[in-house]
This record gives structure tokens, C-alpha cells and sequence, in this order.
């Protein structure tokens, strides 16, 4: 580590003012700070000892927390292309089916997305921002497996530019960029983002596919679902074979069709722990989420038979199936793109698990409503910390008409 | 018998190096300084020029636009140079002490006996009247506006501070004729911010104020959360703030008519080989007290004036700050880290529970001065909030700042807060934004616009 210290010392000189790379010094003391905490040390007055932890360290326990899911989604991606194609694989052969298919979709991202940075880097003369470490890492996560690659490139270059860079780069953003990219995807390429074939890989394709396989999402089905099903018997899912219903169970663990990443609750809530006892994400908004999402299904539930099958779907079906789970851990927190004041944290949570909900049930289209909710409430997040911002303001106006 | 008020949103730092309770008297030698810069707002105007004898107590410089306001010397002896900056500007005044131990007459009455006007005419003359701050801005008042109130803190919460209890209780009497001076410069009443559940406090016997005793973590000590929790300041109103030590010093003037600013420092800092009390003026060099105390050698040390939330990093031939009673050493910490931001970090402090230092919350530290990151645009949210117990918005405070709208700020509360407040946002703030700075800009920002 010395000579790696002693060497970038010793070529610093050519990347600052007046050396010969000075044009690249951004991108060089971007490398450099990655690699070395700065010896950077506080100014002259203010605070003289700071916390230990940076931006770095915050994007890296983020990337620590979504770590279960991506290992998750790898080796549930091998097991429903196994399942599809009607082998017994065993573990490891899914794990590293999975692993293959995944790596690449990660890479691209990374890749594509830090890129694009870089470019920004040059321009603005800037060190890096680490925002992407984070986004580079919940893109492949919330897209479906058999996505060409060529699409995620584009998706996350048109999230850096137009969802970051042109406002000013990580903490100016109005939209979560990972979600925006996943946006591009599902409106530019509205086929290769829903419907029953894209959630398993190869089965687009359909080689050695079992007669009769389906990939529909659990989703999928209930917004399918139609009275006289629900009437006998409630509603039942099945895995693709059509012999086994999908139990509340399944759905909790996550071996179901879905995005790469969010379909096993259990590795999000392991996520959401880490999140939440380092405290790096916001709790009140993670709960608010759950509860106005409970808090709806319930009502539907309440209300009387027959209006929509979909009505009657026990609230805690929803709370695990789809994107909720991963969307309000992972994404709703971001804490740029949400309220930022803590009130304004509650009201923000609750109205996105409404929304999720409100999509998913009322609108015929679109089966998930995770990623329109939370993108519609990162563009009401001001309007919501205004008021309650407003409202200290009138507190402090008040306190002088009362003296006065 | 008085109020107790419980402060939940703050954060104790626990240091090594607090000072212990043991009083050295240091006897004047070398040079001493006063230094303009440590005064917000003034513009220096000398009067006593290079080479004049001055006496304790005499006029070195007056505030331009306030002539009345004036600084004088803590030490009998001659200017032996005033030190000037970039564009001429005044760095410090350098007195050598010539051991006479004169002092200039001011007057000396009970404080039942003499008027308001003759009280401050005093207090301005003999140089005490800038140790009085007032709110907003925590600048020196204006003498021709009468405050609000007086607010008085009586202990330091910050890490590494003396304890006021320890400076003041062989001085009391002269801290209690203080006290009732400073009752006749307002209408309305002085309060006294007492460390609550602390039973052998001295304050506790203070007459003729107004106590509300103050529990919980930093910044329970700064006077700026406690006017906030008792009476806040509003737009158009103008309170006074000053060090408990500051008004022995008061005290002393009325009791004896000479201006007498003897102050107890604190030595405090992992780097220092016995952190303990000195006794010694105001204007102190920070060579007097650091020489041969600081552990192997003084390279890469921080030296701050002040404590390590809001001091300022001097050197060792500088002078202690006017309105500092700590003195702080810590190393330096000017060394990278090989990916020190992916460590597990079982011995870096953080507000946070990212490093696993959170195993042992209570263990003293040794923390140096590093930045520990590169400075970033807001993002994280919430964390301010969580040390900064005002009912304001302190994120948002900071941006109106940044963004120059002074409506704003006024809304979000500008003329309730001091630097020293936002400390501790400063220290937790995952962007390393220089939030004390930018506070300060906001003052002088809103100062000139509001003429």
C-alpha cells in the first residue's frame, strides 16, 4: 500500500494546476480518493473533528444491504429457468446459471453509468459523485433477466444525463435516477418489461420448454383473476408447472417469477435491517410505506363483495408480492429524491404505499404500481416539505403577534 | 426550585484529554495579543500606536462605526507592534508587559448606586463591553439599544471544555456584583442556563436572576438552545449573551475600577502530556501554556483556540482567542487512508452506526483533525436534525443561507442561531459542508443588507 501511496504522489503533480494532465485532474483525484480516504484536513474554523463516515461510506452500506437480494435474485433466477425447462439442476448449477446471467446486466450498468459520470467528471471539473455506486447496483435488480443489454446501456446513460447530471448531479436530483432508467425501459421497450414471457430466462425464446409452462408473474394473476375464480375459493396462484399454488409463504421467500432482485421479501427485510440499524435509511418512511399500503388493501378488503375481484386480495398478499417490498426499501428511501423533513417523511411513505396500491388494483394496464408511485411522489416530495415547512414558518410569525 | 428543561436531540463526544481539575497560576511573561479578527463585524480604527506605554485598561482600538465600543489592554506595558495582513488589514496588537502591573481608574460603585447610562459608559470605557454578544448574529451590541433580556450560560457541554463551575467558584462574589450590574442594563431579566441534577454547582446560590437548570447532551450548554427553549428571540428583538467567566470580569471592575481580565484557560487534548486549568489574562500567548506539555513533538498537531467544535487552528506563536477559555491539541490526522472509507473502522468515530465503533460508544477517543471525505452536495436528510434541538430546520437554514435569500432565512429562524450551535451539524454531516462558515457568511450577508 506504500508504493501505491508514494506512487500516486508521485504522479499527483502532472493532474494539478499547471501539470501536464491538469484537464484530467477530476478524474485522476476521483480515482485517487477512491482508493485513499484524503488527508484533506478541516479548515481554519469550524467543527475540528468529523464524523468518519462520508458519502462513500454511505453508498457502500447501501450497496452491503442490497447484497442478499442481488445473491437471491441470481440463484432464483437459475432455479425458474431450471423449473421451465424441467431439469433438477441443484443448487449451484441455478446459483452459477444465474450468477452468468446476472453479472453481465450488472457490469453494463456499472459500466454505462460510471461512464456517463466520468464524461461529467471531465466537464464540470468535479471529483466523482458516488451516487451511481448505488443506482449502478439497484438497476440490474429491478429489471427482468432476459432484458438485452444493449437496452439497460441505454436506460442508465439517459437516467445519468437527464435524471441527475442536468440538475446538478447527486442531491439536486428530483427523481430517483435507478427508477427513472427502469421508466425508460418500461415505456420504450413496453415488451421486454411485462407480460408473462420476460421474468424467466429463456423462456422468450421458448427452447426445451415444457408444454404448458407459464411465466406469469404472481401479479400478474391477480390482476387477472376473475369473479368466479375468486368466488371459488379465493384467489390461487400458480408456479409455472400449474401444479403447485404459490402460498403466501412462496411469495414471502421469494421463489417466483418477477425482477431480478425484488421478489424474495425475506432478503429485502435483511437489507432493510442493515439499512436501518446503521442508519442510513429513514425508518419512518419505510413503516409509513407498509402502512399505507396495509392500510388501503384493507379497506378494499372491507369493502363489499363484487365490485372487483381484485378488491378482495388479503392486504398482505400485496405487501410481499411484486416491487412493494424492494421499492419501499431501497428506492422510496433514497434520501435526495423524498422528503426531507421528517414529518414530511410519514406523509411521503404513507401516499407511496397507496399509490402502489391504487395502480395495481384500479388500473387494468399496469399489474405493479411500485415504480409510478414512488417516481409520482419524488415529484410531490417539495410540495410536501413545504408545507411543513410553512408551517414552522407560521409557528415563528405567530410567537411575535403574541408578544406584540 | 426552578425549571428543569430536558434537551433529547444532541450528541456527547467523548474525547481523551479532558482537563483536570488542577489550577496552575501563570505569572505574565512574553508578549500578549489582541487580535480584531475575533471580533465579527468591527472595522479597527488605533489609537494606540506602536511604541505607546499602555496601562490595563487603556484604548488600543475603537470599532469605526462605533466609536463608543472600544478594546483596551489586559497587561500594563507598550505596543510593541501591530501586525497587519493582506490590504493593510489589522491581524493582531502586540503588548510587551513591562511588569509595572498599572492600570488605568474606571469607576468603582455598588451597583444599587449608579444608573444605567453611567453603567454602560463604564463598561464601554474600560473595555469590557465586547465581551457582551448579542443575538442575532452573536456580534457586539449596539450601546444605544437596550436588550430584551440577558442570557447567561453557565456550563460547556461541548467536548473538551473547562468547567465554568471549577473558574468561577472562588470568585463568586465578584460574579454575583456582576450579575447585578448587568440586571440594571435591562428591562427584562437575566436568565442563568444551570447543568441540572448537578448538586455541588455554585450557580445554584446566584440572586437576582432567573435559573433554568438544562439536562441532556451538547449543545445543552450553548446559550443559543437554551434562549431558544426559554423565551426565543423574535425579528426586532435583541437579547445579550455572555461567558459566565466574562462576568467575573465585569465584577471585578465595579468592586475594584480597574479592568482586571484575568481568565482561567483550559488545556485540553489527546496530544497534551497533563491537560489541566491556567491561570494567567486575557491575550495570552498559546506558547505559554502548550510549552513542554505537548506529547513527542509538535509536528503534525493541531493547535486550536478554542474548543474542537468551534475553535480556531492557530499556531503555537499565536494569542489565545478573546472570547476562548479552552485551548485545544489533537493531532493533526494529515494522512491518507487506504481505502478508509471500506474499513470495518472499530475505532473511528461516527454519529452513525456504519463503522463498527458503535460496540463500544463510550470508550474516550483520539480523533485528528481529517476530514475523513470530500465535501458534496446535501444528501443525506434528518441527520442535522438529530443534534440541532431547536424547533427550526437547520438543513433548510443552511440552504437559504447558500442560496442568499434573506426573507427566507428570516422565516427559518437566522436571528435565533449562532455558529457555535450548528457545531455539531457540522461534525455529522456526511457532505463535509462547511456549515459554521456558511452561518457566518448569512450573518454578514444579513448585517449589510439590513444596514
Amino acid at each position: 500500500m506504500k508504493r501505491l501511496e508514494k506512487y500516486f504522489e508521485k504522479i499527483k503533480p502532472n493532474f494539478e494546476k499547471d501539470g501536464k494532465y491538469e484537464k484530467w485532474g477530476s478524474v485522476f483525484e476521483s480515482f485517487e480518493t477512491f482508493l485513499f480516504v484524503s488527508a484533506k484536513t478541516a479548515p481554519k474554523r469550524g467543527a475540528h473533528i468529523r464524523d468518519a463516515m462520508d458519502s462513500k461510506r454511505l453508498m457502500i452500506i447501501v450497496v452491503m444491504a442490497l447484497v442478499p437480494s442481488m445473491l437471491f435474485g441470481m440463484w432464483n433466477t437459475g432455479y425458474q429457468h431450471f423449473l421451465s425447462v424441467g431439469t433438477d439442476a441443484g443448487f449451484w448449477q441455478e446459483f452459477f446459471f444465474g450468477f452468468i446471467k446476472v453479472l453481465p446486466i450488472i457490469l453494463v450498468s456499472y459500466i454505462a453509468g460510471l461512464g456517463t459520470e466520468f464524461v461529467f467528471v471531465y466537464i464540470k471539473k468535479k471529483e466523482i459523485e458516488e451516487g451511481f455506486l448505488v443506482s449502478g447496483f439497484l438497476i440490474p435488480l429491478i429489471v427482468p433477466v432476459d432484458i438485452p443489454l444493449w437496452m439497460v446501456a441505454v436506460a442508465t446513460v439517459l437516467a445519468v444525463i437527464f435524471g441527475k447530471e442536468v440538475f446538478g448531479g447527486t442531491g439536486m436530483n428530483v427523481f430517483n435516477p435507478a427508477l427513472l432508467a427502469r421508466a425508460f425501459l418500461f415505456f420504450g421497450y413496453a415488451k421486454k418489461m411485462s407480460g408473462d414471457k420476460v421474468w424467466i430466462a429463456g423462456l422468450e425464446k421458448g427452447q426445451h420448454l415444457i408444454d404448458g409452462f407459464s411465466g406469469a408473474t404472481p401479479l400478474g394473476q391477480f390482476a387477472s383473476a376473475t369473479k368466479e375464480q375468486v368466488a371459488n375459493g379465493g384467489f390461487k396462484i400458480f408456479d409455472g408447472l400449474h401444479n403447485n399454488i404459490i402460498s403466501f409463504y412462496d411469495l414471502f421467500m421469494g421463489w417466483i417469477p418477477g425482477s431480478i432482485g425484488e421478489t424474495s421479501t425475506l432478503m429485502i427485510l435483511i437489507g432493510a435491517a442493515i439499512l436501518l440499524f446503521t442508519g442510513v435509511a429513514s425508518w419512518k418512511i419505510m413503516l409509513s410505506g407498509f402502512l399505507g399500503a396495509s392500510a388501503l388493501g384493507l379497506l378494499l378488503n372491507a369493502l363489499p363483495d363484487g365490485l372487483n375481484p381484485y378488491f378482495e386480495l388479503p392486504f398482505y398478499y400485496h405487501l410481499v408480492s411484486g416491487g412493494l417490498a424492494f421499492g419501499l426499501v431501497f428506492m422510496a428511501t433514497d434520501p435526495v429524491t423524498s422528503a426531507q423533513t421528517e414529518k414530511g417523511k410519514w406523509i411521503y411513505g404513507f401516499l407511496i404505499g397507496v399509490l402502489i396500491i391504487i395502480i395495481r388494483v384500479f388500473n387494468p394496464g399496469y399489474p405493479e404500481g411500485t415504480m409510478l408511485a414512488i417516481l409520482l411522489m419524488n415529484a410531490f416530495a417539495p410540495l410536501i416539505d413545504y408545507y411543513i415547512i410553512r408551517a414552522n414558518i407560521k409557528k415563528r410569525l405567530k410567537r411575535i403577534k403574541v408578544r406584540a | 426550585m426552578s425549571n428543569i428543561i430536558k434537551i433529547k436531540r444532541g450528541l456527547d463526544i467523548k474525547l481523551v484529554g479532558t482537563p483536570e481539575k488542577e489550577l496552575k497560576e501563570i505569572l505574565p511573561s512574553g508578549t500578549f495579543g489582541i487580535k480584531p479578527n475575533d471580533f465579527t463585524g468591527i472595522t479597527p480604527k488605533v489609537v494606540s500606536k506602536v511604541g505607546t506605554e499602555v496601562k490595563a485598561g487603556t484604548t488600543l482600538f475603537y470599532d469605526k462605526y462605533n466609536p463608543k465600543v472600544v478594546f483596551t489592554s489586559p497587561i500594563s506595558g507598550k505596543v510593541s507592534a501591530i501586525n497587519r495582513g493582506d490590504r493593510r488589514r489589522i491581524l493582531e496588537f502586540v503588548i510587551d508587559p513591562d511588569g509595572k502591573n498599572e492600570s488605568e481608574t474606571f469607576k468603582n460603585d455598588k451597583p444599587e448606586n449608579i444608573s444605567r447610562e453611567e453603567i454602560k459608559e463604564n463598561i464601554l470605557k474600560s473595555g469590557c463591553w465586547p465581551l457582551i454578544r448579542q443575538r442575532p448574529f452573536n456580534i457586539i451590541p449596539n450601546p444605544e439599544v437596550s436588550p430584551r433580556d440577558i442570557f447567561i450560560t453557565t456550563f460547556n457541554s461541548a467536548p473538551l471544555t473547562s468547567d465554568i463551575n471549577f473558574i468561577v467558584k472562588d470568585d463568586f462574589s465578584a460574579f454575583q456584583t456582576g450579575i447585578d450590574i448587568l440586571t440594571k442594563l435591562t428591562d427584562g431579566k437575566v436568565y442563568l442556563g444551570i447543568k441540572a441534577e448537578d448538586v455541588s454547582n455554585t450557580f445554584t446560590n446566584t440572586a437576582n436572576v432567573e435559573k433554568y437548570e438544562f439536562a441532556g447532551p451538547h449543545p445543552a450548554g450553548n446559550v443559543g438552545i437554551q434562549i431558544n427553549k426559554i423565551k426565543p428571540v423574535n425579528k426586532g428583538e435583541i437579547v445579550w449573551t455572555l461567558n459566565a467567566a466574562d462576568v467575573i470580569i465585569i465584577g471585578r471592575l465595579f468592586e475594584t475600577g480597574i479592568y482586571n481580565p484575568m481568565r482561567i484557560i483550559a488545556l485540553a487534548g489527546s496530544e497534551v502530556e497533563h491537560p489541566q486549568y491556567y491561570k494567567t489574562l486575557l491575550g495570552t500567548k498559546i506558547s505559554a501554556l502548550t510549552e513542554n506539555q505537548i506529547k513527542n513533538n509538535i509536528d503534525n498537531k493541531r493547535f486550536i483556540s478554542g474548543d474542537v467544535l468551534t475553535g480556531e487552528k492557530v499556531t503555537e506563536n499565536d494569542y489565545i482567542g478573546f472570547y476562548d477559555t479552552t485551548v485545544t491539541v489533537i493531532p493533526e490526522g494529515n494522512k491518507p487512508e487506504f481505502l478508509g472509507w471500506a474499513k470495518p473502522g472499530f475505532n473511528k468515530f461516527s454519529f452513525t452506526r456504519t463503522f463498527f465503533s458503535w460496540l463500544n460508544p463510550d470508550k474516550e477517543r483520539v480523533l485528528d483533525a481529517n476530514l475523513h471525505g470530500g465535501e458534496r452536495a446535501f444528501i443525506v436528510t434528518g441527520e442535522l436534525d438529530k443534534v440541532f434541538p431547536m424547533d427550526i430546520f437547520p438543513m433548510q437554514l443552511i440552504k437559504a443561507v447558500m442560496i442568499k435569500d434573506l426573507d427566507l432565512m428570516e422565516e427559518l429562524g437566522i436571528y435565533e442561531v449562532a455558529e457555535e450551535d450548528f457545531a455539531l451539524c457540522e461534525v455529522v454531516n456526511t457532505s463535509k459542508i462547511e456549515i459554521q462558515k456558511t452561518i457566518r457568511e448569512g450573518f454578514e450577508f444579513a448585517i449589510k443588507e439590513l444596514g
